[in-house]
């Protein structure tokens, strides 16, 4: 992420230290993860302090300061899906990909989360991958789809 | 567009759009919400468009994509109007079909009508459905109704004739009085009467002053602010901006997250119509108010949706509380009084000032006004979004509306209130729905999160879900709560893992007393409920874990084992094809074995063997019966007899 593309948008945001945590979140969600040369630069530009700009970017969930994989897996673990089996479908996960929740895989294939509520608990187990969500998962509809995916 | 400028323009505009609209044109509302979407609404909202097209009939026929209106479980949700034809579990192959017959041959196409299990009858129209026929839907009611991005679809339905008659017809105080009298009571879950709280900053001698939506809907299992926000986004703003001109405040926030890409999407569409049509902005309606609106996107973090948090978060900082010796009412956001409700609470607004205040306080019991919304989810037949009356039945909520238990199983509890709520078990399925009723059972009405539980679910599984689910989401801030629930999370991992010794319960009961007394915010202060209310009412399967070893529910992975029951064994192989770990052993012909040393306990031979045979058996606190003599694995089937 060039600084360019960060400046782009500090400057939506007028350059309001109260727009921090908006910052990121645009960051984030261009780039997928908050590299430190981007954080440097929103402090500078911001004028908040490089550790409250940390304290944010590892306080809060959406934000990631390692690079993440190809595929983003996000397991609900929401009560509905719980008690329907969610912990099954997230160990089938966890099987299979070698990775736990948070983790990245070497080869930069999938990226593991658990969330806490899709809003689709009437196809629970649910389990969402690349933004798709798919429902009433089990043990052999969760390999089979995670198998099928390059 | 010009601005509206008075309430009187607003009319005429109105009146406009209503003869630009033939009642009688075919509409076809296809719910888009998040669990229709899943389920494909989305192909089926393109079929329905590619097919008009295709037939020709595109100036005489409505598509358009909807808000939720609740029935999650039969989607995606289709509505035909004028006749208002409701049609369940629609995919893209159903379109051509009911082009044809519904639209052009005005007929119904029978086999997508819901189907009532108890006495086969088909039901046309949704109010004859009996999950909604139970219910009083005055902010559902709506969404299936309009198209979540037209402010014109909103303005049909007598959107924004309530701001209209606060400014122009009413004084603050009047407003401000109607919401007292009402005996409305905050939504998010405390149950905080709304009138006092903005009385309160109304009174407040700082001049600048805000209202707030707390669209921060973080309990697991409930979604109802997200449909209200999703699919009907301009009756939240409504109600803000009335909230704003009762207590003097010219600036609202909006504070929803980001985990709700759409609920974003269209609050921040909503807020620019509102704009052009000068129901935000300077001067609304001519009445000399002004009001401006701003989005904040939330980024994750469950304790934000407590007041302080989210108004420090707000502020661009991490979310943590801050102690409550002055009211945030008083101050709040930058230190001046902040009058923070939720979605749900705001989105009442508008009825009881059109409706009054004894139109309102009609509905529901002494203590708890008007309907709730309850995401009523778990192990029930009709999972989605209820909007009931207070003072009804739990029993009636599960059985009535919900459907009951599938699978003819039995019921355990019911968890309501989210994760710091509790667990109602049997014997209290009579309780009425209300603030107070609910707190009285040891559980909490929360944002209305309703999950059901069967006799599979563990109930010390249950409290340590929820106790891991605050551990994560506690800020750090007071040791109770960081430290406390961690130790609590600890033992429970324990107890539901076989490793739970005598003395147990009591350091927990240590520990939650502790977490209520000392903790700052009402995350530390009822996070031991879980475990408090389950304790309560199923301590008996807390001894069983201890003392046996055992799980009633045969859930806890650690204390069950599966066994395949030599008598039943058919010898079809599914189950060794199917297991992941490769632990069964068997042939064509030879009964199967689980080799408990390789079995992972996934359950997967549980779910594939067939129900005929139903060979697999979950075990708990009982050894493992020894395996069958090699000699008797051959099964010789009939027919094949010498």
């Amino acid at each position: 992420m060039d600084t360019d593309q960060i400046d782009r948008i500090i400057d939506k945001h007028h350059g309001e230290a109260s727009a921090l945590i908006q910052v990121l979140l645009d960051i984030q969600s261009e780039n997928h993860w908050l590299p430190k040369e981007a954080l440097q630069r929103v402090s500078d530009r911001l004028q908040v302090p490089l550790t409250r700009v940390q304290h944010i970017a590892t306080f809060y969930k959406a934000f990631s300061l390692v690079p993440k994989g190809r595929h983003e897996v996000h397991i609900c673990m929401g009560t509905a899906c719980h008690v329907r089996g969610a912990k099954r479908v997230l160990d089938t996960v966890q099987e299979l990909t070698g990775i736990q929740p948070g983790e990245t895989d070497l080869e930069l294939k999938f990226s593991l989360e658990t969330v806490n509520c899709l809003g689709c608990c009437a196809l629970g187990p649910v389990m969402e991958i690349d933004g798709k969500v798919q429902g009433k998962m089990s043990v052999v509809k969760t390999a089979e789809i995670l198998n099928s995916i390059d | 567009m010009a601005r509206l400028s008075s309430p009187e323009e607003l009319e005429r505009f109105r009146q406009e759009i209503l003869s630009k609209r033939d009642p009688s044109k075919p509409c076809i509302s296809v719910c888009a919400g998040a669990g229709c979407i899943a389920s494909g609404a989305d192909e089926v909202i393109a079929a329905f468009k590619t097919e008009i097209d295709r037939q020709g009939l595109a100036a005489e026929v409505t598509t358009k994509g909807t808000g939720c209106p609740g029935f999650c479980e039969r989607g995606p949700v289709v509505v035909i109007y004028p006749e208002q034809i409701c049609y369940l579990q629609v995919t893209a192959q159903d379109i051509p079909e009911i082009v044809a017959t519904t639209i052009r041959e005005k007929k119904v196409v029978d086999r997508l009508l819901y189907v009532d299990p108890a006495t086969g009858e088909k039901a046309v129209h949704e109010s004859d459905i009996a999950f909604y026929k139970n219910q009083e839907r005055t902010l559902l009611c709506s969404n299936i109704r309009i198209d979540s991005k037209s402010i014109d679809d909103y303005l049909a339905i007598n959107g924004y004739s309530a701001l209209a008659k606060a400014l122009s017809q009413m004084t603050p105080v009047d407003v401000l009085e109607e919401v007292k009298k009402s005996n409305l009571r905050g939504r998010g879950g405390a149950g905080f009467p709304t009138g006092r709280k903005w009385e309160g900053s109304r009174n407040a001698a700082e001049k600048i002053k805000y209202v707030i939506v707390n669209a921060d809907e973080g309990d697991p299992g409930a979604f109802m602010d997200r449909a209200l926000l999703e699919g009907n986004p301009h009756s939240i703003l409504e109600g803000l901006i009335i909230g704003g001109y009762a207590i003097g405040s010219n600036e609202g926030y909006i504070y929803v997250r980001q985990e709700y890409p759409l609920a974003v999407e269209n609050i921040n569409l909503a807020i620019k119509q509102a704009e052009i049509y000068g129901l935000l902005g300077k001067n609304i309606l001519g009445s000399g108010f002004d009001f401006i609106v701003k989005v904040h996107q939330g980024a994750g973090a469950f304790v934000c949706g407590e007041s302080t948090a989210l108004m420090t978060a707000l502020e661009g900082r991490v979310g943590e509380p801050r102690p409550k010796y002055v009211r945030s009412n008083i101050k709040g956001l930058w230190e001046r009084p902040s009058v923070l409700n939720n979605v749900e609470t705001w989105a009442n607004v508008p009825l009881i000032i059109n409706n009054g205040s004894d139109w309102f306080t009609k509905i529901g019991t002494a203590g708890s006004k008007g309907t709730k919304i309850f995401s009523l989810v778990g192990k029930i037949t009709n999972t989605g979004l209820v909007e009931v009356p207070m003072g009804m039945t739990l029993r009636d909520i599960v059985y009535k509306i919900g459907g009951g238990i599938p699978g003819g199983k039995k019921f355990k509890a019911v968890q309501t209130g989210g994760p710091s709520g509790g667990c109602i078990p049997e014997q209290l399925l009579d309780l009425q729905v209300g603030f107070d009723e609910l707190t009285k059972a040891g559980s909490m009405m929360g944002s209305g999160g309703m999950i059901v539980m069967d006799e599979d679910t563990c109930m010390v599984d249950v409290a340590r879900y929820f106790i891991n689910f605050l551990t994560d989401e506690s800020c750090g801030k007071c040791v109770p709560c960081r430290e406390g629930l961690r130790q609590m999370h600890r033992i429970l991992t324990n107890i539901t893992q076989g490793k739970g010794k005598p003395g147990d319960i009591e350091i927990l009961a240590e520990l939650s007393e502790t977490a209520v007394e000392a903790s700052l915010c009402a995350l530390g202060k009822s996070a031991p409920n879980p475990f408090l209310s389950t304790l309560r009412h199923f301590r008996e399967e807390y001894e069983a874990h201890i003392r046996e070893k055992r799980c009633p529910a045969l859930s806890c992975k650690e204390l069950i084992i599966f066994h395949i029951d030599p008598q039943k064994c058919q010898a079809c192989r599914i189950c060794l094809k199917k297991c992941p770990a490769g632990a069964i052993d068997g042939s064509k012909n030879t009964i199967h074995v689980i080799d408990q040393q390789k079995c992972t306990r996934c359950g997967t031979c549980f779910e594939v063997c067939p129900p005929r045979f139903a060979a697999v058996q979950k075990l708990s606190g009982v050894p493992c019966p020894p395996p069958i003599a090699d000699d008797q694995r051959m099964i010789v089937r009939k027919g094949k007899e010498k």
